[in-house]
């Protein structure tokens, strides 16, 4: 059966038809998906673990008992996953274990661009790339059998394009795996000095016989169309080169891009006059190809940054640039903005109000850097909000403990700001926390985590509470509020800063776009009250607009969730009471 | 056949996620190579977004440049603006004549362009105007808009109205189901 299937479904599809049996991840876009997905087959067993490093813990733990694993993240999930996997190359696996890692050219939804290749090529373990999700579905049945091979963890590089288009796949049944048998070897698993120097004597000997496996294997195809143009490319920069070049150039599609097939690439060079290497982000398989000595054209051409496209490669290497009509007026940017009901904009507008400097944290609320909130003063990773707090505050001293706060959201926190928070007890600043608590993974896409009470299939869990979990953490000080009610919120936040310890604030709303949450009906202007102060606009709220001279509310976006009302001091605003 | 393009485009929470999804499904049940490109995460919340559905024999980029579109679904006034430099020459225009402002328009910082249609019209492209929010609400839901917009891009197509409802029943919970085919219809008899 032939089916449309999104890169990540058609991943999580390999998943279930390679008899993997245990997935453990945390979201990140574009990976997430993946695993949402793979938990819809009940024969999987699938999880959001609180960050990538506990994921790809659960994850080698379940392959060392035998059984089939998976762990997926984002490209800046793998740097919180990196001690795992550096050391997991040391050990091997037992049950087959596939790792995805999804990368963000472009930065459609990423704080950086980092390529990570670079990953796999210094933890020395087989990556595979796929360029389209019939591919995708391949690659990772074939990964998993590689791993079991080969005694090695294999990652599947995911691009966002890959991840997120649909295209068609060609749907198996699930082979069950047995169980390997689990055998105790310590030599192998228990990765202490004595040991650990034999096994990368195994790894490096592993690593010259994937580049063997690499020089002949079929994930590697080599197509010569022309003795002219050779182009060396993988993943979704070999689909964007087809479409420019069809079949008038020759083509080298590396499946495999860790490790590179030298033999392979040094013969298809020599078939061709002149030879392009395309590749999104940075210089791999041309640094390669320097080494070997083959003279190519590529990153002169195409740089470093962001995406590519058949446009870009047309236009750089063709000199072609398309035909095009234009509107011949200036086109106003459309940012993302939070939501119309967003329990986060009360809060930012708080912030704002009262000129504070904001840590910010990786979220849905990183929005709140944007005008006319302008509310974060920082946004590095995840869970640096709370410490660089705590430094910030250490280097400014008591002034700042009173101006400063950190923002962070639940699944943020518990991801890891809960080892930031116990910096600040420990080594104690007078540092405020606030934790948007919106019960829920906002940003990726409505993903359960530890503080909701529900698990990844939908089943209900443990519940962490927030306000226990900082108690114990050593934070005497720990309020709630409702960011809805600003005024409370906004004397609850002087008060905390004004204070001589350590507190943390959660605010704490459901995010207004989860199912469970009921709407008000949609607020609406009274146009004789209204004096056109433009308070209203204050915390821009996509639903609210200047019309006819008059604030004027998007019955369609409105969800009434009354911030406004409490912004406007004339009354003007109704219509839900 | 060569590669058809189409782009559907709109700000982030329109359902532009829904209706390339709707349109994908008819395309592969046609026969064609059907290749989809979706935005998600951060743009998703109220940013401009845009969806690839790209179809034909063999498709391989599954995004679309400038210039290449044959035709472009726009949810929204401004956005149609925006991505006309994508269109190809001799492309169609099928828009919804929703506005919604964004935040720099809000804040003061930027003007919404005025008479956008129009202007659109004058520079000689093939554009089709629709109120899809009242046709939407009169099928019951505003969110319907998007199924409006596949129904006026259905005449456009010529595939059987069958294949279109296959496509809605696989897509749309069975519980909205007949209210989508309301929106479909109210589309197609535009």
């Amino acid at each position: 059966m032939k089916k449309l299937m999104l890169g990540n479904d058609a991943f999580a599809r390999g998943i279930y038809e390679a008899g993997c049996k245990v997935v453990s991840s945390y979201p990140g876009t574009p990976s997430t998906e993946i695993t949402e997905a793979a938990a819809k087959y009940k024969e999987v067993y699938a999880e959001w673990a609180p960050n990538e490093k506990v994921a790809m813990e659960v994850a080698l733990g379940a392959s060392i008992a035998g059984a089939r694993a998976f762990c997926g993240m984002k490209h800046v999930g793998l740097n919180v996953a990196a001690d795992p996997l550096y050391t997991a190359s040391y050990t091997g696996v037992n049950g087959g274990l596939v790792i995805a890692v999804a990368d963000d050219p472009g930065m459609h939804s990423s704080q950086n661009e980092q390529d990570s290749r670079y990953h796999a090529i210094a933890s020395k373990v087989l990556m595979l790339e796929p360029s389209d999700s019939g591919e995708c579905k391949e690659f990772v049945k074939q990964a998993f059998d590689l791993s079991e091979k080969y005694d090695t963890p294999v990652i599947v590089r995911m691009s966002t394009r890959v991840a997120h288009s649909q295209s068609s796949v060609e749907l198996c049944e699930r082979e069950e795996k047995e169980l390997k048998k689990y055998e105790k070897n310590a030599q192998k698993y228990v990765m202490m000095p004595a040991f650990a120097r034999k096994r990368h004597v195994v790894v490096e000997e592993r690593m010259q016989n994937l580049v063997e496996f690499a020089e002949t294997s079929e994930l590697n195809k080599t197509e010569i169309n022309s003795s002219k143009t050779g182009i060396i490319t993988s993943g979704i920069s070999y689909q964007y080169a087809r479409e420019v070049f069809g079949d008038t150039v020759s083509y080298l599609k590396l499946g495999i891009v860790n490790p590179l097939p030298e033999k392979l690439i040094k013969d298809f060079a020599a078939q061709c006059d002149e030879i392009y290497v395309i590749e999104e982000l940075e210089d791999i398989i041309e640094t390669k190809c320097d080494k070997l000595g083959i003279k190519v054209k590529g990153k002169e051409l195409f740089g470093y940054i962001g995406e590519l496209s058949q446009a870009i490669i047309a236009e750089k290497i063709l000199g072609k640039k398309p035909e095009t009509e234009s509107f011949g007026e200036d086109i106003p940017v459309r940012p993302p903005v939070m939501c119309a009901g967003c329990p986060h904009r009360g809060l930012f507008y708080s912030l704002s109000k009262l000129k504070l400097n904001v840590m910010g944290d990786i979220g849905c609320y990183t929005l709140g850097a944007s005008a006319p909130l302008n509310a974060m003063d920082a946004t590095i990773c995840m869970g640096a909000s709370v410490s660089s707090l705590h430094g910030f505050n250490k280097a400014r001293g008591k002034d700042a403990e009173k101006n400063t706060v950190a923002v962070i959201g639940d699944s943020t926190f518990m991801h890891s700001g809960m080892t930031s928070l116990v910096n600040i007890s420990y080594n104690s600043t007078n540092s405020t926390v606030i934790i948007l608590d919106n019960s829920i993974t906002g940003m990726t896409g409505h993903q359960q985590n530890p503080t909701t009470g529900y698990n990844l299939k939908g089943d209900v869990a443990s519940k962490v509470s927030l306000e226990d979990l900082c108690k114990a953490l050593g934070i005497k000080r720990v309020r709630v509020v409702d960011p809805y009610d600003m005024a409370e919120t906004e004397k609850v936040i002087k008060e905390e800063l004004a204070v001589e310890k350590a507190s943390v604030i959660i605010s704490r709303r459901p995010c207004a776009l989860l199912k469970y949450v009921k709407h008000k009906p949609a607020l609406k202007v009274n146009t004789e009250k209204c004096t056109t102060c433009k308070s209203c606009l204050k915390i821009g709220c996509p639903a609210i607009s200047i019309k006819n001279s008059k604030a004027c509310i998007d019955h369609t976006q409105c969800v009434g969730c009354g911030i406004c009302q409490e912004m406007c001091k004339f009354d003007a605003i109704g219509g839900n009471k | 056949m060569s590669v058809k393009s189409i782009m559907i485009v709109g700000v982030g929470g329109q359902g532009s996620l829904l209706a390339s999804r709707i349109l994908g499904n008819v395309l592969l049940s046609e026969g064609f190579d059907v290749k989809v490109s979706e935005v998600h995460g951060m743009s998703q919340r109220g940013g401009s977004v845009v969806t690839y559905v790209k179809y034909g024999e063999k498709v391989y980029s599954p995004v679309i440049e400038k210039g290449e579109a044959d035709v472009i679904i726009s949810f929204e006034q401004l956005e149609a603006a925006r991505w006309i430099p994508y269109l190809k020459k001799g492309g169609h225009l099928i828009v919804s004549d929703q506005v919604i402002e964004p935040m720099p328009v809000i804040t003061g910082a930027a003007k919404y362009p005025e008479n956008i249609i129009d202007k659109i019209n004058n520079i000689g492209i093939d554009i089709i105007s629709v109120d899809a929010l009242t046709l939407a609400e009169k099928a019951g839901n505003a969110k319907a808009s998007n199924v409006v917009l596949m129904g006026v891009l259905s005449t456009k197509l010529k595939f059987d109205k069958e294949v279109w409802y296959k496509a809605l029943e696989e897509c749309v919970p069975e519980k909205f189901l007949d209210m989508n085919k309301k929106a479909f219809e109210l589309g197609v008899n535009l």
